[in-house]
Formats: C-alpha cells, structure tokens, sequence
C-alpha cells in the first residue's frame, strides 16, 4: 500500500505546529498503525529528518499510551486503541491525517506527544482504597454480589488514555474519571472512601481545567475500552449523594 | 454546589425542569383561546385568583413569577458559565473535524439565547403590551392574543422561538436526567422518548395559537 499521510509537526510547546504532508510505501495490510508511522519514521531518520514523534507503549491495547486522532477521530476508525487499528483499515492511495488529543488540558509537548498527567493527579485525588499493604487478603473474606463485581470490571477496564478528553467538544474528563469513580465506589473494599472520592475526583478534574459535560456522547463512542456513556449519570448520582450527606465542606 | 461543574449542571438541570412544568401549564392554559373570548378570558381572571380566600388576588401569580424569573437567571448564568468554561478546555480545533452529536444537542447555546430573547419580546408583549401590535388591552388577553398573530413578525418569531423550544427540550429533558442521575442504561430508550413527546406536545401545542388566529379559527 501507497499511503499520503498529513502529520502534525510541532517542535515543543512554545511552537505554533502545523500539518506537514509525507508519502509512505510498502505498507502491508496487517501492520498496524505505529508499525506504518515507524515506517515512515525509519525513512525520515534515512533522509536526515527530525522523526515523528508520538506516544506507544505496550502496542497491545492495555497501557493507554498510544493516543493519535486519525481522520478526526480520536484512535481511528476502528473502536479500539491505535496501537491495535491496522492497516486493512485503509485503502491504498488513502490520504490520512494524523493528528495529537487537543485540549487544554492536554498540551501538546511534540509532535504527536501531549501531556497527560493532569489525570494522574486526578486518581491521586481519591482514585485509590486505603487498604493495609501486605501479604494478599484471602480472597473470601470479603464478598462481592457478581453484579456489583461485574460492574467494578467493566469500569476497571479504562486504561486511562485520554480519547474521551479528546473527542469531547468541551475537552472534558467526565468519562474517565466516572470510570475511575464508579470502579471503586461499586466495591466493598472501595466503601470507606465512597463520598469523598467522588467529591475529591471531581474538584480534581474541574481544577486541570477540564470542561463540563453536555451529554453529546462522543466520549462513549471513540471509548477504546467501551466505558458507557451511564458511567457519567452514575457518577453524577454519587456525587449529589455525597454532596447532600454533607460529606465535606 | 455552584463551585463544580457537576453541581452548576445539576442547578441547570432543576432550574431547566421547573421552566419545563410550567411551560406544560402554559400549553395547556393556552389551548383554551380555541373555546372563545368569554372563556379564555375567564381564565385570564382566574390564574389571578388562585387560592383565595387563602390567598389576595394575584399573590399565587406572583409566587410562580418569582420562581420562573430565579429559575431562568439560574439557568442562564449556569449556561453562561459553562459554556464559557467548555470553549476554553478546547482551544485547538482538528484540521479533520467531524461532527457527530444530534442537531438538537448542537444547538442548546444559540438555542437557548433564542429562547432567553423570546421570553423577553413575550413578556413586553402579551403582559406588559410594551411592544404590542395595536392597543394592549388590560384584561383582554384574548383580543390581545388575536392582534399579536396578525402581524407576519409575531407569528414569525413565535413560532421559530417554538421550534428552538422543541429542540431544546428534545437534548434537555433527557440531559437533565442524566446530570441528576437518574439515567441508565435500561431506563434510556424511555427517557429519550418521553423527551420527543414531550418536545412535539409542547411545540405542536404552542404553535396550535398563531396557526389558530392565522386561520381564522380564532379571531
Ligand atoms: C425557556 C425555557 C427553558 C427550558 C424549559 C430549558 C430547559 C433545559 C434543560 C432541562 C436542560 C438540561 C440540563 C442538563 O443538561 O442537565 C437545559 C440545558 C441547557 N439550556 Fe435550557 N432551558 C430553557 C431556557 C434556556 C435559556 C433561556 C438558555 C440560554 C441562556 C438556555 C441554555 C441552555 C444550555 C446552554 C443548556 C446546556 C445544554 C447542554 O447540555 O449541552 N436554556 N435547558
Ligand atoms: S474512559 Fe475510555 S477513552 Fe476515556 S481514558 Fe478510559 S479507556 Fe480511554
Ligand atoms: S500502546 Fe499501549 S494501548 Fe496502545
């Protein structure tokens, strides 16, 4: 396959960036996505030229790092994370932009390359249990009813990357930082913390400069991970709860 | 509550609710205007009169005025606020833009400024008679209901401001279920639905009024 990519380049962060437009060849349908741009990076670094840089990590779908708007959409075209897109995707002589996750919070540091720590000190704001360290617990001693277990899962499962803030209108964290909530909230081991996790994670959030939701759920669609779109109403519920308890303040 | 964005959507979403059960009331006590003068009038009169003896003449009205008018200032400077904040945390657009959420959720911003403007026009015309067509009549809110409508610019903006209101409802009703957690997944296609009915009911039942005077049907 014969591809035009148009990349965004941006030296750092103090630079303006713009698109700039490369041509890549002997791209193989089963590549993936960062398999094609090392291509293209190889052949750059060939030339003399500054490569593209972007963020990858495990390049099987369970770290989160990758994080690249592909024709718009945040991860590509496929529901899943753009290190797992692969090249069958496309179609010879396809012209494909590729550019970073944008918003404020995100800023971009090179290239492709944003900075997501501002959900890092999201979770540290309450994303976590306050559980003796040590030697594991025997598994029994605390149970969960399988429902309750089931939805801990499927909120356990965000790898934290960040398409959600990006392909939001109003850059907001409203979907990840409901999955981290509602992991936890949902659990007995998560219980002590339940009210002032909610209430800490949200001030957190809103104190990165995260936007608000307007319910568009374009979060829920690009979401590698399938976080629901309910994610956001439970969170909001827990939080009312907390806020009438009184929980704080 | 006001410091959060969580907590400034949930006061826009109550806020945004209890201008919607009014607007219920208002569609219905409209439709009267179809039973002629003598009974639209009468009930003109009676909202003034609501809960007496217990109430003197118009203290009811006046309640429910000081609710709507805190409800729509709240509503407003949330959205205000909000919006404001939004538009920062995106400051970079994408050169491949795509748009993918519903007309109705795309247009709550501009829809809402129309209907903040409409509610103004409306109050200096049909309450006040500030900007009314042809002698505001104290009292006669029927006759005053037929001049509005006979102008094309009364009719024009009524009916794009209920057209606005349809859309805004649509996105909003069901928005506002989910700010205030009562959403979910097996609740969803319900609420959705309940926002459409309620959005056509209100529309259809507004616009009934100035279809009605264009028609002679009230006149
Ligand atoms: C006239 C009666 C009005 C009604 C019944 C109404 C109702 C609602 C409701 C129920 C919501 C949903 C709140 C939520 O998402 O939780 C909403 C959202 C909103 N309203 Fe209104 N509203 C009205 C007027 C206005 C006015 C005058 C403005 C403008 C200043 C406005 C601007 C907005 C905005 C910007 C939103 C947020 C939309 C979003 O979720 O993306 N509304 N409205
Ligand atoms: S909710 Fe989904 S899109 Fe958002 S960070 Fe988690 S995995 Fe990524
Ligand atoms: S590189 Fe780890 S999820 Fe894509």
């Amino acid at each position: 396959m014969k591809l035009t990519l148009r990349v965004w380049r941006q030296r750092n962060a103090a630079d303006d960036g713009a698109m700039s437009t490369y041509e890549v060849d002997g791209i193989t349908p089963d590549m993936s996505f960062l398999e094609m741009l090392d291509t293209l990076n190889e052949k750059l670094i060939l030339e003399g030229e500054d490569p593209v840089a972007f963020d990858h990590d495990c390049r099987e779908g369970i770290c989160g790092a990758c994080s690249l708007v592909i024709d718009g959409d945040a991860h590509g075209p496929e529901r899943t994370t753009t290190c797992q897109l692969h090249m069958r995707s496309f179609r010879d002589g396809d012209v494909i932009d590729v550019e970073p996750w944008r918003a404020a919070a995100f800023p971009v540091i090179k290239d492709l390359v944003v900075d997501r720590s501002a959900f890092d000190r999201i979770v540290q704001a309450g994303g976590y249990i306050t559980a003796p360290t040590g030697t594991a617990p025997e598994a029994h001693a605390t149970p969960v009813p399988k429902p309750d277990a089931d939805h801990a899962f499927e909120h356990a499962e965000c790898i934290g990357c960040g398409a959600c803030v990006a392909a939001c209108p109003n850059g907001a964290a409203m979907l990840f930082t409901s999955a981290k909530v509602n992991h936890l909230n949902v659990l007995p081991q998560g219980a002590p913390e339940r009210e002032t996790r909610v209430l800490d994670m949200v001030e957190a959030m809103d104190a990165e400069g995260f936007g608000g939701c307007t319910l568009a759920g374009e979060c829920a669609t690009v979401c590698p991970k399938g976080i629901p779109l309910s994610s956001i109403t439970d969170m909001n519920r827990e939080w009312l709860r907390a806020t009438v308890k009184g929980a704080r303040r | 509550m006001w410091d959060s964005t969580v907590g400034k959507k949930a006061v826009m979403a109550v806020s945004g609710l209890i201008m919607l059960l009014y607007l219920v009331a208002h569609m219905i006590g409209n439709l009267k205007v179809f039973f002629g003068p003598q009974e639209f009038n009468a009930y003109g009169h009676w909202i003034r009169t609501v809960g007496e003896p217990f109430m003197h003449y118009t203290w009811t009205l006046w309640i429910i005025r000081v609710v709507l008018v805190a409800a729509v200032v709240a509503h407003a400077t949330a959205a205000y606020q909000l919006s404001r904040r939004d538009i920062a945390a995106r400051p970079a657009k994408y050169v491949h833009a795509r748009r993918r959420a519903s007309y109705a959720t795309r247009t709550m911003r501009w829809g809402g400024v129309i209907l903040g403007l409409f509610v103004v026009w409306h109050i200096l015309d049909l309450t006040t008679g500030h900007v009314h067509a042809g002698g505001f009549q104290e009292g006669h809110p029927y006759q005053n209901v037929v001049d509005s409508f006979s102008t094309w610019y009364g009719n024009v903006i009524y009916i794009v401001a209920m057209l606005a209101l349809g859309l805004h409802i649509r996105h909003g009703f069901w928005a506002a279920a989910q700010t205030l957690g009562a959403g979910g997944r097996s609740r969803d296609r319900a609420l959705k639905g309940v926002a459409n009915l309620l959005a056509l009911l209100l529309t259809a039942g507004f616009v009934a009024v100035p279809v009605g005077v264009m028609t002679q049907v009230v006149s």
